[in-house]
């Protein structure tokens, strides 16, 4: 009976070439539409994520449970780096270091700026750190005891600065007292966005410990694993490594403005897809409608010579799953095909002040997920089925006897 | 044993303002092997009379038997099994599934009923070559003259050997020449496979072959005649 009813959906499909092909290309630029966009959405917003995440930067963080609502070297980790070491050192993570975060003053000859003083060790850093030490105009840091400071290269041009020439960082030491030095800027480095490069500059762990007059101590401890979407690995091996007095925080807690991101971000595409197939559903239903309804009389003859009236629903639904099978499949190669070719990234400079206030770079990379693109094929054949089956049992209801006169 | 008998069946149309009465206490019994016309002007009542045999049309009131098993009170879905496996349908307007060939038009039945792929083929391309249409298996309705195609309709008909046919004005769009051809297959295969016929129709020509003219008018029975006595 299947085959039957599948060859007839299949005959019939075919049967008005011109409107299978106009739908068919409906379903498939709404699909082509679906998850294109999602790419170029999900790109974005990775991206996002991905470079605030770098700029934390860890998947999970230590800190003194006041640092985060008072980020200041008041707030210290009470652990000595000797002790974090011989914690941490062989508990399995990707990359663990422990930093002086504090917030600072940087001062040239020509003006001043607030920024984040990031005080690293740049050997422990290296794999977590948002900078790529190998493009850095001048050198990076070499070692945590190195007196040269690296900065962005829009502070530079802020500070009309350059490498080479000399700086003075200024914060406050646990005493509130004015801790300060003069340091040669020795490198210059270039982040995704000029935000970053105005808001972080690095010194040496050690050369900012004996700065601040807190020697041996930092404010805060980052772990990396190896998805920032599966930190839970990493959270749970730091909460076995310690104990209640300081706070561990994933990623997403610390900045929550990007942990909502990604969590709003799954939502907005199932609503996404489920718009657009909503504008498509008109037309699958019309062109439905329309098939059952010239076919009238074929369908009361059917009844007639003994097809049960289920069969007659079976056959107008696998011909909608048939034309959105295709429209699928048609849909999914548009957007490999258009994908594929900007993987390298699409260039939006001429937008990219506007993008940088939403923290996004001005290089777009399209991402496309195999799970989004099956939410997208699993939508469109569930609400097509959905939106069948209103012609269908129409179809099926009719009285053979009324129907087989039909002109 | 009786293959069709309906027992004071009533069946009253309305339209517009007005109540047509299309059978009005009608019955009959129809013998198994029987080859039967039906006859009367437009609107006399044969084809509801027809419809509600096939199980096509349910009367207001009285009682349908086929083969002794009374259908007038069956569902929807035990009617469409009913004609299935008894009943063959030949329409007035060819009424084929455009989309099917010829062959796949008289499989139509037989695949519904379930019956294995090889069987169906041997069946339809004998069938077909009964009714002499050889060689025209693969062509699609649309691309048959109107006898071809009546002549598929029969074959789907009579292709799973039901007992009863009912046929309305089978001959309604075919020339002289091709409803004799018809008329003349209709008598053979109720001749050798006993099969009963009941057709309705208002060409006189029809008429003479049927062995028994059942007469109507306004949805009453008036003429029965037993033209074998003729």
């Amino acid at each position: 009976m299947i085959r039957v009813v599948t060859l007839l959906a299949w005959r019939n499909l075919w049967r008005n070439h011109r409107r299978t092909t106009i739908m068919l290309m409906a379903i498939s630029v709404g699909v082509w539409a679906m998850i294109f966009m999602t790419a170029l959405t999900r790109g974005m917003v990775d991206q996002m994520i991905t470079d605030g995440v770098k700029a934390l930067p860890g998947h999970v963080q230590m800190h003194n449970p006041n640092y985060l609502d008072d980020p200041s070297i008041t707030n210290l980790i009470p652990l000595s780096d000797e002790a974090l070491a011989e914690k941490f050192d062989n508990a399995g993570f990707k990359a663990w270091a422990s930093r002086v975060r504090v917030p600072a003053v940087i001062t040239s000859e020509r003006d001043s700026r607030g920024v984040t003083l990031l005080a690293i060790d740049p050997v422990a850093e290296r794999q977590m750190s948002f900078v790529d030490y190998d493009e850095v105009e001048g050198r990076f840091l070499e070692n945590s005891e190195d007196q040269g400071i690296v900065i962005g290269r829009k502070l530079a041009n802020t500070l009309e600065t350059e490498v080479g020439k000399r700086v003075v960082i200024m914060s406050q030491d646990p005493n509130n007292e004015i801790a300060d030095r003069g340091l040669r800027v020795v490198g210059l480095f270039t982040a995704s966005t000029g935000a970053v490069e105005e808001a972080y500059v690095f010194m040496g762990k050690k050369t900012a410990q004996k700065m601040l007059g807190v020697a041996g101590a930092t404010t805060e401890v980052a772990f990396l694993g190896d998805d920032y979407r599966d930190v839970e690995p990493v959270y749970e091996a730091v909460m076995r490594e310690i104990d209640g007095t300081v706070d561990v925080n994933r990623w997403y807690d610390v900045n929550t403005y990007l942990g909502s991101m990604m969590k709003v971000m799954d939502g907005f595409v199932l609503v996404w897809v489920v718009v657009i197939f909503l504008a498509l559903s008109f037309g699958l239903v019309n062109t439905l409608v329309m098939a059952v309804f010239e076919r009238i009389r074929e369908i009361g003859l059917m009844l007639a010579l003994g097809m049960k009236p289920s069969s007659i629903l079976g056959q107008i639904v696998i011909e909608s799953m048939l034309l959105l099978v295709i429209g699928l499949a048609i849909g999914n190669l548009l957007s490999w095909v258009t994908i594929i070719p900007l993987q390298d990234g699409i260039d939006i400079s001429f937008v990219s002040e506007g993008m940088e206030m939403m923290g996004a770079a001005s290089v777009l990379y399209p991402s496309l997920y195999l799970s989004d693109m099956i939410l997208a094929n699993v939508v469109v054949l569930l609400l097509g089925f959905l939106a069948s089956l209103s012609p269908a049992w129409r179809a099926s209801r009719y009285e053979p006897v009324e129907a087989i006169t039909k002109v | 044993m009786s293959a069709v008998n309906c027992i004071d069946l009533c069946k009253t149309y309305r339209q517009g303002d007005q109540d047509i009465k299309a059978l009005d206490h009608v019955s009959i019994d129809i013998v198994e092997g029987g080859f039967v016309c039906l006859s009367a002007p437009s609107g006399g009542g044969k084809t509801t009379l027809l419809n509600a045999i096939g199980g096509l049309d349910i009367p207001d009131s009285g009682e349908v038997y086929i083969a002794g098993q009374r259908i007038d009170n069956l569902s929807k879905g035990e009617l469409a099994e009913l004609r299935l496996k008894q009943i063959g349908f030949v329409f007035q307007a060819y009424n084929l599934i455009p989309v099917l060939t010829a062959r796949e038009n008289v499989e139509f039945v037989m695949q519904v009923q379930g019956v294995p792929a090889r069987d169906r083929a041997d069946e339809s391309y004998a069938i077909l070559k009964e009714v002499g249409l050889e060689g025209l298996e693969d062509r699609r309705p649309a691309e048959m003259s109107g006898g071809q195609q009546q002549r598929v309709a029969v074959a789907r008909a009579i292709v799973s050997r039901p007992a009863l046919v009912l046929a309305d004005e089978p001959t309604a769009n075919l020339d002289s020449k091709t409803s004799d051809e018809l008329m003349a297959l209709f008598t053979m295969l109720n001749e050798t496979h006993q099969t009963t016929f009941i057709i309705a129709t208002h060409d006189q020509r029809v008429m003479t072959y049927a062995k028994r003219l059942i007469r109507m008018l306004d949805g009453r029975i008036v003429e029965d005649i037993d033209q074998r006595a003729a």
